[in-house]
């Protein structure tokens, strides 16, 4: 008896009763199903995290001013200027981990074009600024060092900024008044979207940190020496981050003259940490998805164990007949196992199918963004096959201890 | 004297029912010769299905030994049980014991299936033996489509699939009317003159006379055993 024709037999058997064989591939169905959609669910959120992390830009560490105590009152981050232009000059030269550290002064302001205007917030930094936070320029050109230098009159604006003072025409060389300043706008940035507080990113202007502290955000404190709001750093692709922030530190403690024990007067921190602990948090939920998902996979196979006991008690007779013509307790195991696995396998390519429509059907209807991997199908089907095997083999070792007589004796 | 084509030695068989020891079949011994027809009678509880059922290899004796065409079969496992049962016996059920919603065909063709032959033989082979039993035109009904005597001549067909060298039929006429039963009675005759054994299992006397020997038991012991002159089913139904 070859396993050709066992499989042969128990298809013919499936065949015969398919309404019941239907309905016993719901629960792998609708269970394999499950883990697709829930695993598209979880990781179309992971992705999104991803984005954000992209769209802020990898490895970046932020330093800020430090704070003071006056009177026994501390302020708050920023409170005392302390870290200059030149710390972030400095930075690009000596730490070789740093792919690139841009200074930045911050503020808002009302840009006037023609008869419209529009509140934003601006930037006074240097061309590292763009490859820190890997923002393309999509329409235009960058910033020169020259113009960093002689603190030019020009500007780059966000998307935001370009689609409320310009509409469709092309902002590029046309002229905005800022704070009753003069300036070219030499370039647009990329899209961004939103950042992971809602903000939207776009809706900025960048101009040189020179221009900024001498003409534009001149009444601000910071526009005596060469102070700055911050400097935004990025590490090296595969560099250790934790060194980079170590060497920074000690970059930074030097240039302040700090002595040994005193405390930093700047702050380090560290974005991608945080993001990756967003990401790491939303990969539990993944998990838990996943896992709400295998027990109605689970509950499947419970399924497909009860219509095979059931089967086999049905089937009593048949299974007596079958042994008296000369099929052997391992030929009847083999039947029943079969069909047991090519229930749940069917079911379980009819639920891949219907996960892939469902994932596409969730973020259609429900707009959530979802990502289908072929890694949860793969798993999907696998688990689909191994519970037909697991709850299959019971109900069918049970048929194949039948002995023929009182089989065949059955009522 | 020929060699028997069954030869039972002291067959016994007893079960259990929890502590008591049922005694179903106390040391039988008989030949029976190829060729012949035999008609096994006697009341229920008179051991004449436990009787057939050792015959048919369907279960194992508690004593006593058994050589079916030669080979003694009493020892044997489970698995070579199943083999000799495909390979030499043939089973006719009182209830045709067909497959439902299964072709004639595929029903006749279920013990090759087990034996491994290559589907197109099979076909072939279970073609031929629906025509042997005059269903050549119904090879494609199922068993619902089919009346009770076309049934039974489904499941001889099946019993003859692999050429036995036993037909064992069991009360094969007690689900049928008369004029049916005849007509059955007459396909094993048939069978039994082209050269095969049937042993028949039956507690009708008109069934038992269509055999050439009746062997009739009692209280698990073989009581009565004589030759019979057959009455011949075919010239009945004329």
């Amino acid at each position: 008896m070859n396993f050709a024709a066992t499989i042969k037999i128990a298809l013919l058997a499936l065949r015969v009763n398919k309404m019941r064989s239907a309905l016993t591939m719901l629960g792998i169905i609708i269970g394999v199903a499950a883990v697709i959609i829930m695993i598209a669910v979880g990781n179309g959120a992971q992705a999104r995290v991803e984005e954000q992390i992209k769209s802020l830009g990898s490895n970046i560490i932020l330093v800020l001013n430090g704070s003071t105590t006056s009177s026994g009152a501390r302020g708050g981050y920023g409170s005392q200027p302390t870290i200059t232009e030149d710390d972030a000059y400095a930075m690009n030269k000596e730490v070789a981990e740093i792919h690139a550290a841009a200074p930045s002064l911050r503020g808002s302001g009302q840009v006037v074009m023609g008869n419209t205007n529009w509140s934003t917030t601006l930037y006074g930094t240097t061309p590292e600024y763009l490859s820190v936070r890997e923002w393309p320029i999509v329409e235009g050109r960058g910033f020169e060092q020259a113009e960093i230098n002689g603190a030019s009159k020009v500007a780059l604006i966000g998307q935001t900024v370009a689609i409320n003072l310009f509409g469709e025409s092309n902002p590029v060389d046309q002229v905005v008044r800022v704070n009753k300043v003069p300036l070219t706008v030499i370039g647009v940035l990329g899209r961004k979207g939103q950042n992971m507080m809602g903000q939207d990113q776009d809706d900025i202007l960048l101009m040189p940190i020179s221009t900024a502290r001498k003409r534009v955000l001149g009444s601000s404190r910071y526009s005596a020496g060469r102070n700055v709001g911050s400097i935004m750093v990025k590490i090296r692709d595969g560099a250790n981050m934790e060194e980079a922030e170590t060497h920074m530190r000690e970059l930074m403690r030097q240039r302040h003259r700090l002595q040994q024990g005193q405390d930093d007067d700047f702050y380090v921190r560290n974005l991608s940490e945080i993001l990756s602990a967003q990401e790491a948090s939303s990969k539990v939920i993944t998990l838990l998805l996943a896992a709400v998902a295998s027990v109605s996979l689970l509950v499947g196979g419970i399924g497909i164990m009860n219509i095979m006991l059931v089967s086999v008690t049905e089937r009593t007779r048949e299974i007596g007949l079958r042994m008296a013509v000369g099929a052997r307790g391992k030929d009847i195991l083999t039947q029943f196992l079969v069909e047991a696995v090519t229930l749940s396998l069917i079911g379980g390519a009819i639920g891949i199918l219907l996960g892939i429509g469902g994932a596409m059907a969730v973020a259609e209807i429900a707009g959530w963004r979802t990502e289908l991997s072929s890694a949860s199908i793969v798993l999907a089907a696998g688990f689909a096959g191994a519970v037909g095997i697991f709850f299959g083999y019971y109900p069918a070792k049970k048929a194949s201890r039948l002995l023929p007589i009182e089989a065949l004796r059955y009522e | 004297m020929t060699e028997a084509l069954i030869r039972v030695e002291d067959l016994a068989k007893e079960y259990r029912m929890g502590s008591t020891v049922v005694p179903a079949l106390c040391g039988v011994s008989l030949d029976i010769a190829a060729g012949d027809f035999v008609a096994v009678m006697g009341p229920s509880g008179s051991g004449k299905s436990t009787f057939m059922n050792l015959l048919g290899c369907l279960d194992h004796p508690s004593a006593g030994r058994y050589w079916l065409g030669g080979q003694e079969v009493s020892q044997l496992s489970s698995d070579e049980l199943a083999q000799v049962r495909n390979r030499k016996i043939g089973f006719v059920f009182q209830h045709f014991n067909l497959l439902a919603r299964t072709s004639a065909l595929d029903n006749v063709a279920l013990p090759l299936l087990y034996r491994g032959m290559p589907t197109l033989d099979r076909k072939q082979h279970a073609e031929q033996r629906l025509a042997q039993v005059g269903l050549a035109e119904r090879i494609d009904h199922h068993p619902a489509q089919l009346s009770g005597g076309q049934q039974q001549r489904v499941a001889i067909a099946r019993a003859l699939a692999n050429d036995p060298q036993l037909v064992l039929a069991d009360e094969p006429t007690g689900a049928l009317d008369s004029h049916t039963s005849v007509e059955i009675m007459a396909l094993l005759q048939q069978l039994n003159r082209e050269g095969i054994t049937i042993v028949l299992v039956t507690h009708e006397n008109d069934v038992a006379h269509f055999a050439k020997r009746i062997i009739s038991f009692r209280d698990g012991k073989v009581v009565e055993d004589n030759a019979n002159v057959a009455n011949d089913a075919a010239s009945l139904l004329q």
